[in-house]
């Protein structure tokens, strides 16, 4: 069992605060994304976790122990490194071999765990190579091996895949997917690719300006985002946001009038500036009048292949919106916006976040 | 236009080379003659045009110049003083450059600085006083005592290489072994100091060359316990050609072997480090 509660971590360097009384609990064998853009505190807390940074104040607690103390080695974790730091003096072998080597295991059994690790990495030609002569896809191989190998129950990952090429990342990320179902370790993973966060986390924590902003699954996060800044730093294109104006019983957004939930009426009754959200693939786009719709001029069309990625001038906002392939939509073209009313998201702009 | 930039570029290239070949030369061809003095007959130093191999070979000139009062004692005084200066200085100036380029710690900037500005005092001004002191504590005419005096001379030059040899290691490395169960020390021991290696045999040997050579603070602090470099030069003047020539050619054969030694180890594992 290797449940990771973090208890008010806070870190600073000299004026900069890197994380602001972080508290977080992962579960036992749970994928804990932690995304955000950089310099949000997110590698900081990682490192925290590792214990490769001392923090100012709170825990760290590990398996209900408090490891706060506790040096790296003591902690029962594993590391993957975004540089790899795979240790370039030893072979492929005695790399994946260093960590059970410094727990005295027995050679038969280190020969077999570096061999099943590496089988599992695909590297296993690859053993009597130094670093140097292995590709750089090879080498991060070669780190997660080494990380895997020692069997801990929690495995942090620090950006790992940011230095490979894009086809490669794309293919070490279904292959870690698949890899990190089967090690049943607690995984913390830190990175700031939102594609990456939402394929693999179980649950994401959106951080940023060493806080936590959301932390919830990969679905919630992207359909429920907690702020504008989550809704525009998740998912591509960014969430659409329209300011609204409060007329009668309904608010007006770009010339359509919408039927709020009570909490939206009552925070513009007091003076609030609300948007509303919507994600592109939840409009629809028509080249004739519907009921309700918006009206807007075509900007731009960027054909995509599986859909068309439309530009649309709402009255003084652009929305993205998501169109069918087969579309035939011109810039300067009137259209008309219909928003699919269950997933419409209403945020409070003074305080950023979302009215519930 | 493409054929007149292949031709600039051969060119550019031929010049380079050219370049090279000249300043090899200027370095290699006075040595080359030493060589071939020393290991002629003696009498053929006095020949004109100067011989270009040693004809006949002959090692009576080196054997005449081992063989001269002093040598064989002041050799053993400078292979005496130039280890206990490489231990020294290395036991010493190891720990501060890994420091330097480790940790970040109050004055940093500062002790570097400190550091290189110790270079700055010419060996000329402090030798009086020194030689005065090492008098006044007994310490002076000592192979010791000259260790010392080198070890001091040397430690500028061994803080700032070690440090930068430790810089060029990566902190993740060192950061994964900790991850993998090693102490801090450990994790230099394993994992920093064979990558360092090759950068710190070479900031030794370094140093054992620079204290083989070290002639001033040598003179001045020795009488009866000199070293070669001390040695030959107060019989410089009084001394016959083949003499000189012999000195000459023992006195550098010891940097050259360690550079030709060196050279493979540093390309080999720098390679490794730096990718």
């Amino acid at each position: 069992m290797a449940e990771i509660r973090l208890d008010n971590i806070r870190k600073t360097f000299g004026k900069i605060v890197a994380t602001r009384d972080v508290s977080l609990t992962v579960h036992d064998t749970e994928f804990m994304v932690l995304l955000g853009p950089s310099g949000c505190g997110k590698t900081t807390l990682l490192r925290g976790i590792a214990g490769l940074e001392q923090i100012d104040s709170g825990r760290v607690f590990i398996g209900d122990k408090d490891v706060t103390d506790l040096p790296s080695r003591k902690r029962r974790i594993a590391m993957v490194f975004q540089s790899y730091a795979v240790f370039p003096h030893l072979t492929v072998y005695e790399n994946i071999a260093f960590g059970l080597r410094m727990q005295r295991l027995p050679d038969s059994e280190v020969k077999k765990r570096v061999h099943s690790s590496a089988e599992l990495l695909q590297i296993t030609d690859l053993l009597d190579r130094f670093p140097a002569k292995v590709s750089g896809g090879q080498r991060q191989r070669v780190a997660v091996a080494r990380a895997i190998a020692v069997q801990a129950e929690v495995l942090l990952m620090d950006e790992p895949l940011s230095n490979l090429d894009a086809l490669l990342r794309l293919e070490m990320r279904a292959e870690l997917k698949r890899l990190l179902k089967d090690v049943k370790s607690t995984v913390v993973y830190v990175t700031h690719d939102q594609v990456e966060a939402l394929s693999l986390g179980d649950r994401i924590a959106v951080m940023k300006d060493g806080e936590i902003l959301q932390c919830d699954t990969p679905l919630q996060v992207y359909d429920n985002p907690a702020s504008e800044f989550i809704g525009g730093f998740i998912g591509n294109p960014p969430m659409n946001f329209l300011e609204v104006q409060l007329s009668d019983n309904a608010v007006m957004a770009g010339g359509a009038s919408f039927t709020p939930p009570p909490a939206v009426r009552a925070a513009l009754g007091n003076g609030a500036r609300v948007a509303l959200g919507i994600r592109a693939e939840n409009i629809v786009a028509e080249s004739v009048r519907t009921d309700g719709a918006l009206s807007g001029a075509v900007l731009v069309v960027e054909p995509l292949g599986s859909h068309n990625l439309l530009t649309v001038q709402v009255g003084g906002e652009r929305v993205k919106v998501n169109a069918h392939a087969d579309s035939r939509f011109e810039p300067g073209q009137r259209i008309w916006l219909k928003f699919a009313p269950e997933k419409i998201r209403w945020m409070n702009r003074d305080t950023g976040r979302a009215i519930s | 236009m493409k054929s007149s930039n292949t031709f600039l570029r051969y060119v550019s290239r031929g010049l380079v080379y050219l370049l090279a070949i000249l300043m090899a030369l200027w370095v290699l061809l006075p040595i080359y003659l030493i060589g071939v003095a020393a290991f002629s007959e003696q009498l053929a130093v006095y020949k004109y045009p100067r011989p270009f191999f040693p004809s006949p070979f002959s090692t009576e000139t080196m054997v005449f110049f081992l063989k001269s009062t002093g040598v064989a004692a002041s050799v053993r005084s400078s292979v005496v003083v130039a280890l206990i200066t490489l231990s020294l200085s290395t036991l010493i100036g190891a720990p501060a450059g890994y420091a330097i380029a480790r940790f970040v710690f109050r004055g940093r900037e500062t002790f570097r600085l400190l550091v290189v500005s110790t270079r700055a005092f010419p060996i000329v001004i402090l030798s009086i006083p020194l030689a005065v002191s090492f008098i006044e504590w007994g310490m002076y005419d000592s192979v010791y005592s000259l260790a010392l005096m080198h070890t001091a001379l040397a430690l500028p030059f061994t803080i700032l290489i070690t440090s930068s040899v430790f810089a060029s290691v990566p902190r993740d490395l060192e950061e994964a072994a900790m991850t993998l169960g090693c102490s801090q020390l450990q994790a230099f021991v394993r994992v920093s100091l064979p990558l360092a290696l090759p950068g710190l045999a070479a900031a030794t040997l370094f140093t054992f060359v620079l204290s083989w050579n070290e002639v001033f603070a040598a003179v001045i602090l020795t009488v009866r316990n000199r070293t070669l470099p001390a040695l030959v030069l107060t019989v410089l003047d009084v001394s016959p050609l083949p003499y000189r020539f012999a000195g000459g050619f023992f006195m550098l054969a010891p940097s050259l072997i360690f550079m030709l030694f060196i050279r493979k180890y540093l390309f080999n594992l720098w390679g490794k480090v730096t990718k």
